[in-house]
């Protein structure tokens, strides 16, 4: 899984074969985290067998923002496409590539934003934590989940510093690794709607 | 911009100063030194906590002195409560299997020496390594103010079984803010060593020096590495185990928690909760968690065997695979700590078999070092005599696993001492072995001075002998129906087992007391020991290879390149009987 | 010091399978009819667990002895056979072993839970609280009342939260502090949690079982001895865990309805 890097400077050649265990790193975080939501899962099907066990309406907003998740999932999508054509031909295609990235920190962001607007929706609705054990998993599901999208925001963030300003500079395996944390958070999110939408 | 020609994160700069040095370090030799002071501090610790609880099992109405002191309502006028007798029992479980058998053997010994050998600078994550250490220190710090809270620890065990741990303070002593500091503690105890285990799969998979196959790898590098794949895991379902319960305890939810139930005189309002949903969650981790405490020790004394006996194991491949074995049967077995939970019993004998089958790997491992004996050159020192009392105590320990794994018979011993010897004897002796052992050998490498070998033997002899003395008895104990976690025996049948419950006690005196003679080799040996050579045992992996104490970037800047496997001893080499890793001179009819 | 450790590993070995061997263990008198095939798989283990114990320390002394404090130089010869030997062994012996256990645990188990208590077994409720064993027989109308837990109050001995001014059934329910069976009459004993775990252990009837809250648990047995035995809680329940215990009074046919008609009048 190691890659080696090679490194252009202007017209000089020099190779430098470093190992980058990023992507690693990440994947194996990725593992970590399935496990610890199959761990959540598991929980609510044990749970849903007592007699109290009820039904919690998604509220709709959920999909609006679930829209807005997919959305800055394409947003990196499309930065990663402008990122390659611009470090192979067209150099103006970077920033572009950078633009399409504040895209999915904003979309990002509108997402967290939106699910507290859930929540709030929720408890106007006198729809609490502790209610019933329905609300009590959408909680959980829906705020681990909005922990771990942050994570990926302050990842993000440091990505598009990176790629900022006077000291710029490309690294293929932090901006693949910040990408595929960000897909995955999605597919998780999708995961996470799945389970909700049929079990409570 | 430039396309980025990557500075490594695990390539760091020379610490300067104090505080990059010695406290916020990111040289993982620093900060396997620091967990293994942190888990030195927490065995003492548990030590203590041992004694005391021993005492009171023999001498219930003794005034301890000072103990008042520690804690007015737990101990008044210095006689121990029955609930402080609990709240000790919790913090020694929990110290012990948390802040000892899985920093020490693991993140301790892995950590220094891990990147060394497989010829790396560092770990792959340096900031996420020192991380690492840092909120797993916040949680020792957390659960350790338990005790001085008015209330005090908790007294539900380290296993925290719900309701009992779920419901408050109504259900006793502890309960309040004592059980939410354990799980708060216990929650950062996750975060901490779920940043160490990617830090260690990560570097083992992609920083490996040329040369440095998989299987080139010594058979601690796999221990470590197994191991971390384990705990990733299973801290990773731990962690949500702790978080719905402190949201049981703090937030009013009901995970764990069914309706009806009235505890002093309250009614308490949940409902719908399933205690046994704990008792999975936990176990699920809980299980592993084992694996994750014995499996480096079974590394480190395989490494430190080898070396004694001159002569490579029949074959280092099995050992490997029989620990990936175990790793991977550890997952399905769980239900056992469950048998006569109120699970379904058609499940306890499904978890019942691939209990069972753990033992092939088991026998197999521990057939294998005693094959390997034969025809040996066995070096006595300090680290092999701690190695050779592990195999002796894993036999011990492993045997009467088999008991237990059997249903029907655990019906009768479960929850008896029969249960608590077994544990002992795998990891409060075994697993400890293993740190000693690794301690001995390793110890000229990371502090550059030897141990005491006089004081070491006279460490190992009181030690052997004494634990057991204290844990051979508890077998026989659960035999006769002595239930475990009670703070006093006032059942009939228990006065005429008091007798050996006064032996166990001396022995554990006696024996704990040995363990100073360790400390002070320790610490002695870390300011005055004699001067140490680089390859002082003449070993073969790498980090006999390098200074003693290796430099703060392992290899002094160069890129060591492997040419064989990990154990070429009993050959002609240009040393002596054993050839190096980094070593370019063939040996003759290695398969290359 | 190899050889002095060969010595001391093999005094330890020795020493601890002593009670073993001579059979001087303590293990109670077997009251139950399930009790025999558990305390026969407990033999069986025993052996085979000694046979591994002795064979592997001894061995492991053995060869520390004869391999350590060798003259310098001294050659180093392999196993014959190597590790496919050792492989092979692991998994003959261990694997036979664990096959013929598991066979025959599956009936030990089978009996005390695949098969439904006898439809005439005796039944009595038992409920568990911090830090008391309870006890209740349904009466003549062989029902038993509901539980109420808010109606529970110790002060005036309402163990079990009854409302018999409202609840018929509850009415003729008989609660007592010890729990009396006849001896060779199945018995099934229903396990109600009041606060939190707790166990059901009587060692002499070879039966254990956890009390789960919020759960409706049974286990069924015959005692087959008269006598007074100790019933102990066995899961952590909180401070008065290690005090929390209770009697179980195995009598005659005779006894014991003479016991049921007393305490009858009692409530």
């Amino acid at each position: 899984m190691a890659s080696a890097i090679q490194t252009r400077l202007a017209s000089t050649h020099r190779v430098a074969v470093h190992a980058d265990a990023t992507r690693s790193g990440v994947w194996v975080g990725i593992f970590a985290i399935t496990m610890s939501f199959a761990a959540f899962t598991s929980a609510l099907f044990v749970r849903q067998g007592s007699s109290d066990w009820t039904h919690l309406a998604v509220p709709p907003l959920v999909y609006a923002n679930t829209l807005i998740l997919i959305m800055s999932s394409i947003t990196f999508e499309m930065s990663r496409r402008a990122m390659a054509k611009g470090l192979e031909s067209d150099r103006s295609e970077l920033r572009i590539g950078v633009r399409w990235l504040w895209g999915a920190l904003v979309l990002g962001l509108a997402f967290v934003a939106g699910q507290y607007m859930v929540w709030r929706q929720l408890a106007a609705a006198g729809i609490y934590l502790a209610t019933n054990p329905n609300s009590s998993f959408f909680y959980v599901f829906t705020g681990m989940h909005a922990l771990h999208l942050i994570g990926g925001i302050l990842a993000l963030v440091y990505l598009i510093a990176r790629l900022s300003g006077k000291g710029a500079a490309f690294r293929q395996s932090l901006f693949e690794s910040t990408a595929i944390y960000w897909h995955f958070m999605a597919g998780l999110w999708l995961y996470l709607l799945l389970v909700m939408r049929t079990r409570l | 911009m430039e396309q980025q020609s990557v500075q490594p994160a695990h390539v760091h700069a020379p610490p300067e100063g104090f505080i990059r040095k010695y406290v916020f370090s990111l040289d993982h030799k620093m900060i396997g030194k620091q967990y293994y002071g942190l888990a030195l501090t927490a065995v003492f610790t548990g030590m203590v906590l041992s004694w005391l609880m021993r005492f009171h099992l023999v001498w219930p109405n003794a005034k301890i002195p000072g103990l008042d002191i520690i804690s007015k309502a737990g101990a008044p006028g210095g006689v121990m409560t029955p609930e402080y007798y609990l709240s000790l029992l919790t913090m020694h479980g929990t110290l012990m299997v948390f802040f000892v058998l899985t920093n020490a053997p693991f993140a301790g010994f892995g950590n220094f020496f891990l990147p060394i050998q497989i010829g790396a600078e560092d770990m792959a994550f340096p900031r996420f390594n020192m991380m690492s250490f840092w909120v797993t220190f916040v949680s020792f710090v957390v659960l350790i103010s338990a005790f001085f809270i008015p209330d005090g620890p908790p007294i539900s065990g380290w296993t925290a079984y719900a309701p009992l741990s779920a419901v408050g303070k109504d259900a006793g002593p502890g309960l309040g803010w004592g059980q939410n500091l354990w799980a708060i503690s216990i929650s950062l105890f996750c975060v901490g060593q779920l940043l160490g285990s990617l830090n260690f799969i990560a570097t083992t998979l992609d920083l490996r020096a040329k040369g440095m196959t998989l299987m080139r790898m010594p058979i601690c590098t796999w221990a470590w590495f197994i191991t971390s794949c384990i705990g990733l895991l299973a801290f990773a379902v731990l962690l949500p185990a702790c978080l719905l319960l402190i949201l049981d305890r703090v937030a009013g939810t009901s995970f764990f928690i069914p309706s009806g139930l009235v505890i002093s005189d309250r009614l308490q309002n949940h409902a719908g909760g399933s205690p046994l949903l704990w008792q999975h969650l936990f176990w699920f981790f809980g299980h592993p968690e084992v694996y994750i405490a014995i499996l480096p020790a079974v590394g480190i004394v395989s490494h430190v065997l080898i070396n004694s006996i001159r002569k490579p194991l029949l074959s280092a491949r099995v050992i490997i695979y029989s620990m990936l074995s175990i790793g991977f049967l550890s997952w399905m077995v769980w239900g056992h700590h469950m048998f006569i939970s109120g699970m379904n019993p058609f499940s306890s004998l499904l978890f019942s078999f691939p209990t069972l089958t753990i033992t092939i790997p088991a026998t197999i491992i521990t057939l294998i070092w005693l094959g390997s004996l034969y025809g040996a050159n066995l070096q006595i020192n300090s680290a092999s005599l701690f190695a050779l009392g592990f195999v002796s105590m894993f036999v011990s320990g492993g045997i009467s696993g088999f008991f237990l794994a059997q249903p029907s018979i655990d019906v009768y011993l479960h929850a008896t001492y029969f249960v608590v010897g077994h544990f002992h004897m795998v990891m409060g002796v075994a697993a400890i072995f293993g740190i000693f052992a690794g301690t001995y050998f390793w110890f000229p490498k990371m502090s550059g001075r030897m141990m005491n070998e006089t004081l070491g033997a006279l460490h190992f002899w009181v030690t052997l002998i004494g634990t057991y003395c204290i844990f051979m008895p508890f077998h026989y104990l659960g035999m006769a129906g002595n239930v475990r976690r009670y703070s006093s025996f006032v059942n009939d049948f228990m006065a005429p087992l008091m007798p050996v419950h006064k032996f166990i006690t001396i022995a554990a005196l006696i024996t704990g007391a040995a363990q100073f003679i360790f400390l002070y080799n320790l610490i002695h040996s870390r300011f005055w020991g004699k001067p140490a050579p680089e390859n002082p045992w003449n070993g073969t992996s790498l980090e006999w290879s390098v200074p003693s104490p290796p430099p703060w970037n392992n290899f002094g800047g160069n890129h060591p390149v492997v040419y064989h496997d990990p154990y070429q001893y009993g050959v002609k080499g240009s040393k002596g009987d054993y050839v190096m890793q980094v070593s370019p001179e063939t040996v003759e009819g290695e398969k290359t | 010091m190899g050889k002095f450790l060969a010595v001391v590993l093999t005094i330890i070995a020795l020493v601890s399978a002593y009670p073993i061997i001579t059979h001087k263990y303590v293990q109670p008198e077997d009251i139950s009819t399930h009790g025999h095939a558990i305390d026969e798989q407990m033999s069986e283990t025993m052996a085979e667990a000694g046979f591994a114990f002795l064979g592997a320390q001894l061995l492991l002394a053995f060869f520390i002895w004869k391999f350590s404090g060798r003259k310098d130089g001294a050659k180093v010869t392999h196993l014959p056979g190597g590790a496919k030997l050792v492989v092979a062994t692991a998994f003959i012996f261990v694997g036979s072993e664990v096959l013929a256990l598991g066979i025959l645990g599956q009936k030990a188990w089978a009996a005390i839970y695949f098969t439904a208590p006898k439809p005439d077994a005796l039944q009595v409720q038992s409920q568990a609280g911090q830090f008391a064993f309870y006890f209740r027989y349904p009466g003549a109308d062989g029902k038993f009342g509901m539980i109420h837990p808010d109606k529970i109050d110790e002060g005036n001995q309402n163990f079990f939260g009854l409302d018999p001014a409202n609840d018929v059934d509850a009415r003729d329910d008989i609660v007592t502090a010890e729990l009396a069976i006849p001896a060779n009459r199945e018995v099934q004993l229903l396990l109600h949690a009041k606060d939190v775990g707790h166990a059901f252990y009587v060692r002499e009837l070879r039966i254990q079982q956890d009390y789960v809250p919020g759960l409706d648990l049974s286990i069924h047995f015959t005692a087959t001895k008269a006598g007074r035995y100790e019933i102990v809680c066995t899961q952590l329940c909180g401070l008065g865990h290690y005090n929390m215990k209770a009697y179980l009074n195995v009598l005659s046919q005779e006894d014991f309805d003479k016991w049921m008609k007393q305490k009858a009048s009692e409530q």
